[in-house]
């Protein structure tokens, strides 16, 4: 099955030249850095999304309008409330710290109304209704917030970015294939006294083609090879800038092993594309021809 | 009688026509026989036809109307895949030589040993004796340019003979070597033919149709084939009286 890939001596002077040349070797490399960042960013993003949305699926807010009057009391009833794991109200400080990033001095005014807030962490099977119902009769107008109905528009451009990051590698890979055929086209015109004399003397298509998809398969090898080595570089000067920022927003490392491996897999993937390009171009190419 | 003449048949034109895109026939009415094991001689003059009618005869070129018969098979609509095959039994020397410029002598001449699935081991012993037989022995290395006419002319019809084909296609095959050496190759054409190749040589040199005894003259003119005696449309037995089988 990769009999074409270990060519005799006598064979591979067939078709002269070393390799490095022709444009595939700089086409592969630059497709598969593009490809390996992007994809990259992809990931990254996506284990960030995971992270948040297994942060506040469970998480609440309650919102007493009425201030701290009211605040021991819907407190106490969430507490006691069957389902909830946690409740703890957020410091009237740390909410006015929060308005004044906003608000300016202002926001530390005593004169400003501020509402009481509780935070709550409830269990995966939790009735909701039944708690928000609960702490409405103890503290009455007190809104029961999901943080992830505050974060929805966040994720939702999270997951537009993980498809975008999908689409462009797949374009990448479209625009890879594209420019293999017309470098396998290039081939065959360059050698086409070649091809034609041996198919004079009875080589067969698959014969003639093999030498070319052999030629592409490690031209692409050694672009794949040269894209992934920068796109590491890249990939680790970043981690290196941003592992602190990252580590912060999600308290690891953003890339999981899997996502290592699928990485390290692109750049063969898309080798095997490559060639399996070229095979099919050079063969429709041949058949065309006569 | 008919029986055995179309089993000595070993290429049949019926009715060839063949055309070059949309311009007029080249060839008209082809309908003849090359007898197995013979040696033919196809002249006529410029812009006869010579040329096309090789190139259908070594299947690098469909006819545009009519059947072509090589080896007792149907081919002029025979699919692209099984050519491969009949080509190997066909050694052609092409008029401009057509070696692979960046391959060695010795690689040219192994190429179709090699085409043929022949490992190393096989190739190296056939190919040096064939270098030795054309006076190349010394030139094994060299690329193409920077052999003489004479010398390329001389690894053209090694390479199309290496494979003892079983029909052997040549187009103005000593039109760039001496006498001596027109002679010499000419001597191993006709070697090959008593072998049972059957021998297709286009030429203009009536010298070299008159010292090779036992030939048949095929001539074309417009296109046509001039066969007054109808001897081509039945051909006599090789005159070797020897046949090669269909491997």
């Amino acid at each position: 099955m990769l009999g074409w890939l270990f060519a005799s001596p006598a064979e591979r002077r067939l078709l002269p030249g070393g390799r490095l040349r022709g444009p595939t070797p700089f086409v592969i490399a630059i497709m598969t850095f593009a490809m390996m960042t992007v994809a990259a960013a992809g990931l990254a993003l996506s284990n960030a999304a995971g992270l948040v949305v297994q942060g506040i699926e469970n998480r609440f807010a309650v919102q007493i309008p009425a201030g701290s009057d009211l605040l021991p009391r819907a407190l106490a009833a969430a507490r006691s409330a069957p389902g909830v794991v946690t409740a703890e109200p957020v410091p009237e400080a740390e909410m006015r710290r929060t308005l004044e990033s906003w608000l300016g001095p202002a926001g530390v005014d005593d004169q400003l109304p501020v509402p009481a807030l509780i935070t709550l962490d409830v269990g995966a099977n939790a009735d909701l209704a039944a708690i928000a119902k609960r702490v409405a009769t103890a503290a009455p107008g007190a809104r029961f917030i999901a943080h992830r109905e505050v974060l929805d528009p966040l994720l939702r451009a999270i997951r537009v970015l993980q498809w975008l990051a999908l689409a462009l590698v797949a374009l990448m890979a479209v625009a890879t294939s594209a420019a293999v055929v017309l470098a396998a086209r290039g081939a065959l015109d360059t050698h086409r006294s070649t091809i034609e004399v041996m198919h004079g003397i009875g080589a067969t298509d698959v014969q003639v083609t093999n030498l070319f998809q052999r030629k592409i398969a490690l031209d692409s090898l050694a672009g794949a090879i040269a894209g992934a080595v920068a796109a590491v570089l890249v990939l680790l000067l970043l981690a290196g800038g941003g592992t602190a920022f990252a580590g912060d927003l999600m308290g690891r490392s953003p890339l999981h092993g899997l996502d290592f491996v699928m990485l390290a897999l692109l750049p063969f993937a898309l080798v095997v594309l490559a060639t399996g390009v070229a095979r099919t171009a050079v063969l429709a190419t041949l058949r065309q021809a006569t | 009688m008919g029986r055995d003449r179309a089993l000595s048949a070993i290429v049949e034109f019926d009715s060839v026509g063949l055309r070059y895109g949309t311009g007029a026939e080249v060839l008209r009415d082809l309908d003849f026989r090359l007898g197995r094991g013979t040696f033919y001689f196809l002249t006529g003059p410029s812009g006869a036809g010579k040329t096309s009618l090789l190139k259908l005869l070594y299947l690098a070129q469909r006819p545009t109307r009519g059947r072509i018969r090589l080896f007792g098979e149907e081919l002029s609509e025979a699919p692209r895949d099984v050519l491969p095959g009949f080509r190997r039994r066909i050694g052609v020397v092409f008029q401009d030589f057509r070696l692979i410029r960046h391959l060695s002598a010795f690689d040219n001449i192994a190429l179709p040993l090699r085409i043929g699935g022949r490992n190393e081991a096989e190739v190296e012993g056939p190919v040096r004796e064939m270098l030795a037989w054309v006076g190349l022995a010394d030139r094994a290395s060299a690329r193409p340019a920077t052999l003489s006419g004479g010398e390329q002319q001389r690894v053209a019809i090694a390479r199309a003979v290496i494979s003892q084909p079983e029909i052997l296609v040549a187009d103005e095959p000593t039109g760039n070597v001496d006498a001596e050496m027109a002679q010499r190759l000419m001597n191993l054409f006709v070697a090959l033919n008593r072998l049972g190749t059957t021998v297709v040589v286009a030429t203009h040199d009536v010298g070299l149709i008159a010292a090779t005894p036992g030939a048949q003259m095929v001539r074309l003119e417009n296109g046509s084939m001039v066969d007054p005696t109808g001897s081509l449309r039945n051909p006599s037995p090789s005159p070797h009286g020897e046949t090669r089988g269909t491997s």
